[in-house]
């Protein structure tokens, strides 16, 4: 047999038919949804009168609009109370699963997923928004979809999408102290362009993927989509069973056993070939740091901002980032002082960063004139960490948790940025106005974040371990 | 559900000759909270076209009575960043039916070809000779043609031909969309599901 890849398997083995000359129709097993891409696709769907195909295959939440202070009172912002209102009348009326705001699993679609063991191996899953391409670390096919894709996934449990084209990055050999998954993916995109991966799904291997945490590795495969591919996923190893195993929503017992047995067999087959390969030496990344306006645009925190090059088109659209952010070519981003820390998002919103933040910040202080907003990605994640007391942890050194959503990763709540100024974030995207109109965003991992809040500055994290 | 037909399109455009415009530039998130699809063309790159104090920008090319048409024309990786549809919806609503770049993100091009609204990929070069053709004359025309797959500045007749898959290609012709070819084929998807124990 023809040694496949692990992309390969899980796409082929969801093929509903090929249509000639153009795109497969995939079935999907899992459809995630939320109350911003939603509520016109259920419109369309009513305006064909055809009902959801599979509603025991969909779950929602809310977490894009959604406030992180005083969630028992009523949304106070209209537009935003409106939309989880229509996504509470169109789960009840289409008899869809919600885990709405107050509810126990209530969070990040893409934490809340992986944490009821809705996300497993080998599955297909989507959702209206790009980072759905966190659920990959499990090694399963999911990438973020347009409304009218919505739309099509409700009516069919089905979506047209052409085949993409398969890279595999590995990172080999041993990470450094103070470097995170998130670090990894900010060297990849820096090295690779915030295009360079359109038109692939990327695998990621080697020793220092294998090495990583699941929460890690949903780090690393939820920015995918800031390099411009669709999804990134990991082979499912013993560390990927072990953290299913268990969940709510996975299945149990013996059944359990033989799916894991299938899963582990998902891993690409010697000799597969790639249309793209890369490989990238683990202990050449440092912790990164942006300094622009698009997720590419990254250093080595000890580094300086490179000087333009280029095209004349590509020069000029680099100085007008480093216009909007204040920076100019050759300055080092050490010791820049910084106005917000922002510690969430379903990049870096689950237990694991909080750990890290929280271990970072234990027996200091946050600076004076930092605000710094933590939001954990889901209330498990919250529960969690006051379970294990990192709430206490940081309120000592001057933190407050807050309650979980999306907050300022796009600002779609109240959790914005003013204008001008410089905001840490553990987010994913760092374009113009992101965080807020006018805001300045600089991606970095917890530990790099939990740094700046102490000093107020840029910070190397690794001075602090 | 039927849409607007595209066969050939004859417009003047309209230049951004900015690189990798992401979709939080062609509609900020805090414009994505209605629940249906149309006006977001309002609030098309809200935060480039408009002051803080809400005036028009004058140097943003919107706002340059001297440009105009259905046909964007922009910088590289046109799209990056969020799948929201409202981006393409946003473009639409305005009144463009065309974008040009050099490339796209793949969630916009999806997004896009969804709507109606077609993606155009040209060479670097051509897109070049597009953006001085435009500072030299704002009024330039630009015809698409999706039967045949070109572009050309009708100016100097220099054209271009462009990929678009031949099934996307047919659902923009007879104005038929993705829902519509899914759901006559349900009966095969139910087996699917019946035969893969879904």
């Amino acid at each position: 047999m023809e040694p496949k890849t692990l992309f390969d398997k899980v796409w082929d083995a969801h093929v509903v038919e090929h249509i000639p000359d153009g795109p497969d129709v995939l079935y999907i097993d899992r459809h995630l949804i939320h109350e911003v891409t939603s509520p016109q696709a259920f419109a369309g769907i009513e305006r064909r009168g055809v009902p959801v195909h599979r509603p025991d295959r969909t779950v929602a939440t809310a977490d894009h609009n959604v406030p992180t202070v005083n969630q028992h009172l009523p949304i106070r912002e209209e537009l935003s109370r409106l939309q989880v209102e229509k996504l509470e009348e169109n789960c009840r009326r289409h008899g869809i699963t919600l885990y709405g705001l107050g509810h126990p699993y209530q969070g990040i679609v893409h934490v809340i997923g992986p944490e009821l063991g809705l996300t497993q191996p080998g599955m297909t899953i989507v959702c209206g928004d790009s980072h759905t391409s966190t659920h990959g670390a499990f090694g399963s096919i999911a990438f973020g979809i347009g409304t009218s894709e919505v739309e099509m996934v409700l009516a069919t449990q089905c979506i047209l999408q052409p085949k993409p084209k398969k890279m595999r990055i590995n990172v080999e050999g041993e990470l450094g102290k103070g470097v995170t998954a998130k670090d990894i993916i900010l060297y990849i995109i820096s090295q690779i362009s915030t295009s360079g991966g359109t038109g692939y799904f990327i695998e990621y291997a080697g020793s220092a993927i294998r090495s990583l945490s699941m929460e890690g590795r949903m780090t690393l495969c939820n920015m995918s989509i800031e390099m411009g591919a669709r999804g990134g996923l990991i082979a499912p190893d013993e560390k990927t069973i072990e953290y299913v195993r268990g969940r709510e929503f996975a299945p149990k017992g013996e059944e359990f056993e033989r799916l894991a047995a299938e899963w582990l067999a998902l891993a690409t087959d010697e000799g597969a070939v790639f249309d793209r390969e890369i490989t990238f030496d683990a202990s050449g990344i440092e912790p990164m740091i942006t300094y622009g306006t698009n997720p590419g645009m990254g250093v080595g925190v000890t580094g300086r901002i490179p000087e333009p090059t280029g095209s004349e088109a590509e020069q000029a659209s680099f100085m007008k980032a480093l216009d909007y952010m204040g920076f100019k070519p050759g300055e080092a981003m050490l010791g820049k002082k910084i106005d917000y820390v922002f510690l969430g998002s379903c990049t870096n919103g689950r237990i694991e960063d909080l750990r890290a933040f929280a271990s970072l910040v234990k027996g200091h202080r946050k600076a004076d004139d930092v605000v710094a907003w933590i939001v954990p990605g889901s209330h498990q994640v919250e529960r969690q960490a006051r379970e294990e007391g990192l709430d206490k942890i940081l309120k000592e050194a001057g933190f407050e948790l807050r309650q979980p959503g999306c907050s300022a990763c796009l600002a779609m709540n109240e959790d914005k940025i003013p204008a001008g100024k410089y905001s840490v974030s553990t987010s994913n995207r760092n374009f113009e106005g992101r965080q807020g109109p006018g805001a300045r965003t600089l991606l970095a991992s917890p530990l790099t974040a939990a740094a700046a809040a102490i000093t107020g500055r840029i910070t190397d994290p690794r001075e602090f371990l | 559900m039927p849409r607007e037909k595209f066969t050939i399109l004859r417009s003047p455009f309209v230049p951004l000759p900015v690189d990798n415009v992401d979709t939080d530039q062609i509609i900020p998130a805090r414009f994505l909270k209605a629940t249906t699809r149309e006006g977001f063309g309002d609030n098309l790159f809200r935060d480039w076209r408009y002051l803080p104090d809400g005036s028009p920008n004058p140097d943003f090319v919107l706002n340059q009575p001297q440009y105009s048409g259905k046909i964007l024309v922009a910088g590289k990786n046109f799209g990056s960043g969020s799948s929201r549809e409202h981006a393409a919806w946003a473009l639409y609503d305005y009144g463009f039916r065309v974008v040009v770049s050099s490339f796209f993100a793949d969630i916009f091009r999806n997004n896009a070809l969804n709507n109606g609204l077609l993606p155009v990929q040209v060479s670097p070069a051509f897109l070049e000779k597009l953006f001085k053709a435009s500072e030299a004359d704002p009024s330039t025309e630009l015809e698409v043609n999706l039967p045949e797959q070109t572009i050309t500045l009708l100016s100097t007749g220099e054209s271009e031909t462009f990929e678009i898959n031949a099934y996307k290609k047919e659902c923009l012709l007879n104005g038929y969309d993705d829902i519509d070819y899914l759901l006559n084929i349900q009966e095969k998807i139910i087996a699917f599901e019946k035969e893969h124990n879904k």
